[in-house]
């Protein structure tokens, strides 16, 4: 499996995977990528609308292979739609959605799930299996796709376990784990297989600074030990300038800036400044869209009042 | 909540509804006292039927030996025909009659014969050729009605 | 005015809707049941949740209900002086009607809902969406499971109820009125009959299996993601497999009569 040197670090023998004898082994990762796909994903041109409601115009991103991306952009401007039409879990409306060298939108059925074993996902509130152990959680995707003797299993999910540092925690369920040791549990559910791609949902909403000290670099370290390609949606610009290798910029559906951490902390672009820089007005305006503020006060046009009408439309 | 347990469980659960499936088919039920028994058939003709539905028994002496598994009409004669389904058990001789009766005043419709001395028994297919139809109770009434009528006359003159 | 109407009709094609939308899930699932009867032990699980754990309210029930039956049959029949055919009554009412139906409401009631919320709570946590993503069909791992579990349990609950009830029944003919034992199954046994009683009544009872376990693994299905959609999507249960029980026993009711 992991491949890479480095990747004794953390976890050791994630080799046995791909070199059990056992039949029924689903071929499942080969994170080794395609030679001629230099990006592990690519997405080109992409379209996707919600009904009417355009989410995605012409979105066009390249996450390079063995790289951490940062996906930023304020709420609700289509960051998790990126991540579920990378998945395949939606379908573009047009453009391609390249993972792998091969077009996620095009698979068929059992296609599509043979991809998705090569990925991990961290979702937003992590989504653990409730009615399982913690230790259940992780050997959950190692019972059902690899075929191996229960004891393998154990050690690898403990070692996984023991990556994140909740080792302690197997027996527990999640209802009794904090939410930030429940978002590291995640994080070690969506590497149990060892993915060539890791996604992450906002792995830093809602946690306390020590947690998210300990999330963001547990990421970038699965991500070099696995040599995997990491992609993080998030909008804390903080802890991402500090791990990423490249960022993009999201806003209205649109691509609007895109660098290295030193390129966008030296931006002048407007947007990305005002993100980068946590100012309150800028292009993403303080006032959400109303009438004249005089008016709404029932101030006379007619008075000259020192108060000043407010900002207009 | 371990798998043996609930292994277990839902082993004891099974095996309840499987008793209780035995217990409505057996105990409950009829199951049982007449499905086993092989059986033979034989046709009856009537100019009437009355009341006599599917599956009605057909008894000897009171004792149920077979039931009715069909019943339609002959066209060409206008009788109906009555297939009984009789219990290989028991052989009943060829000049076996057979009448429509009703148990109780109001209770249900049945077949009863009455075995005959015929050296030869029924076999699979033959006919009943003794048939007495059910009573039809307009029909009674209109009997007793003219055999009033036909006595009526004699009457002034006994008083007298 | 014109909006109650509007009301009317828009609730109408939403109805009709919701069943073409319960017709396609449950071919949907069908389509998954595979891996419920490979690993068996999953369909199993959900069996003791869904069976065994009914098994105390369902068998306590139908103690009861036979019970009353009794009780009541009893006073209407002495003023005909038929109290001996009293546990046909309680017999034939249970095995044919009350048995299958009555199962069928408090299953709805006890296990369909506790399907619906487990569904509709692992929807709105994203559990079925990661499970997904793991390339682990949620409809082959979580639902069909449940929806087979529903299936088997429902007639053995049925004819647990139904024995139950007669065993009720019993206890009041025989210790309560004094009539014979004997005469009791006696008269009971004359009068049911297994093709026609006792088996229209699994007919039923597996019908309602069928419909209340669809039911449940839909509207958990197709809960809005949110809690208030979860409480929702669980009322909805209870009350449409109630609707749905009765009608089909109308129209099954109405079909076995004609054998006559």
């Amino acid at each position: 499996m992991a491949v890479t040197t480095g990747a004794t670090l953390l976890f050791a023998n994630s080799c046995t995977l791909c070199h059990a004898p056992e039949k029924n082994l689903v071929n499942p990762i080969d994170p080794t990528p395609a030679p001629d796909a230099p990006n592990f994903v690519d997405i080109d041109n992409v379209n996707f609308s919600y009904g009417k409601r355009p989410i995605l115009k012409g979105i066009t991103l390249k996450v390079p292979k063995g790289k951490v991306v940062a996906i930023m952009g304020g709420s609700g401007c289509g960051k998790t739609t990126l991540l579920q039409l990378i998945g395949g879990q939606l379908k573009a409306g047009s453009g391609r959605v390249m993972v792998d060298g091969q077009d996620v939108g095009k698979l068929d059925r059992e296609a599509l799930y043979a991809m998705r074993r090569k990925m991990g996902m961290l979702f937003q509130f992590g989504a653990l299996f409730t009615d399982m152990t913690v230790f259940d959680n992780i050997a959950f995707q190692l019972r059902e796709h690899a075929n191996l003797p229960e004891d393998m299993i154990r050690d690898l999910v403990l070692m996984k376990l023991n990556a994140v540092g909740l080792r302690g925690t197997a027996n527990l369920f999640p209802s009794e784990l904090s939410g930030g040791m429940a978002r590291r549990v995640a994080l070690a559910r969506a590497v149990a297989l060892d993915p060539a791609l890791i996604m992450y949902d906002e792995p830093f909403a809602g946690l306390d600074p020590i947690s998210l000290a300990v999330v963001g670099k547990t990421i970038r370290r699965l991500n070099d030990a696995l040599g995997a390609t990491s992609i993080v949606v998030t909008h804390d610009i903080i802890e991402s300038l500090q791990i990423v290798d490249y960022l993009y910029f999201v806003s209205d559906g649109r691509i609007i800036g895109q660098g290295t951490p030193d390129e966008i902390r030296a931006s002048t672009e407007p947007f990305i400044k005002q993100f980068v820089h946590a100012e309150m007005d800028g292009p993403v305006p303080f006032h959400y869209p109303a009438g004249n503020y005089a008016d709404d006060l029932g101030i006379l046009r007619t008075l000259k009042s020192p108060v000043q009408p407010g900002v207009s439309p | 909540m371990d798998r043996k347990t609930i292994d277990l469980w839902v082993g004891v659960f099974m095996l309840m509804g499987f008793v209780a499936l035995l217990f409505l088919a057996f105990k409950v039920g009829n199951l049982g006292s007449e499905r086993n028994s092989a059986t033979y058939t034989v046709e009856a003709r009537f100019e009437n039927i009355g009341g006599l539905k599917l599956k009605a028994p057909v008894k000897v002496a009171g004792v149920l030996v077979g039931r009715v598994t069909d019943i339609r009409l002959d066209g060409k004669k206008f009788q109906a025909v009555a297939t009984l389904s009789l219990d290989k058990r028991f052989d009943f001789p060829k000049d076996t009659s057979a009448s429509i009766l009703t148990s109780g005043l109001l209770g249900e419709v049945y077949i009863g014969l009455e075995a005959g001395g015929d050296d030869k028994n029924l076999a699979q297919g033959d006919k009943i050729s003794l048939t007495q139809s059910a009573v039809v109770l307009e029909r009674l009434i209109g009997q007793f009605l003219f055999s009033k009528a036909a006595e009526g006359p004699d009457q002034p003159a006994a008083k007298k | 005015m014109i909006r109650g109407i509007q009301n009317i009709g828009a609730r109408g094609i939403e109805t009709v809707w919701r069943i073409g939308a319960m017709g396609r899930f449950f071919l949907l699932v069908l389509a998954h049941s595979g891996m419920s009867f490979r690993r068996i032990g999953l369909t199993i699980r959900e069996i003791y949740f869904s069976g065994v754990m009914s098994l105390v309210i369902i068998m306590v029930s139908g103690l009861f209900v036979g019970m009353v039956l009794g009780l009541q049959g009893y006073e209407t029949l002495q003023k005909y002086g038929a109290e001996e055919t009293m546990g046909v009554l309680v017999a034939l009412s249970l095995v044919r009607e009350l048995g299958p139906v009555v199962t069928g409401l408090l299953f709805a009631s006890r296990a369909g809902s506790a399907i619906t919320a487990e569904i509709g709570l692992m929807k709105a946590t994203e559990q079925l969406k990661a499970m997904d993503m793991m390339a682990i069909d949620p409809v082959a791992r979580v639902v069909a499971p449940r929806f087979w579990a529903g299936v088997v349990s429902l007639p053995l609950l049925a004819m647990m109820f139904s024995a139950m009830g007669i065993f009720g029944g019993y206890i009041v003919a025989v210790l309560y009125v004094g009539t014979d034992p004997g005469v009791f199954w006696s008269n009971m046994q004359a009068a049911v009959d297994f093709r026609y009683d006792v088996w229209n009544g699994i007919i039923k009872s597996i019908a309602f299996g069928f419909a209340v376990s669809v039911i449940a693994t839909f509207e958990g299905f197709d809960a809005a993601p949110t809690a208030e959609g979860v409480s929702r999507a669980t009322t909805r249960t209870v009350v449409t497999s109630a609707l749905t029980i009765l009608a089909i026993d109308l129209v099954l009711t109405a079909f076995m009569l004609r054998d006559v």
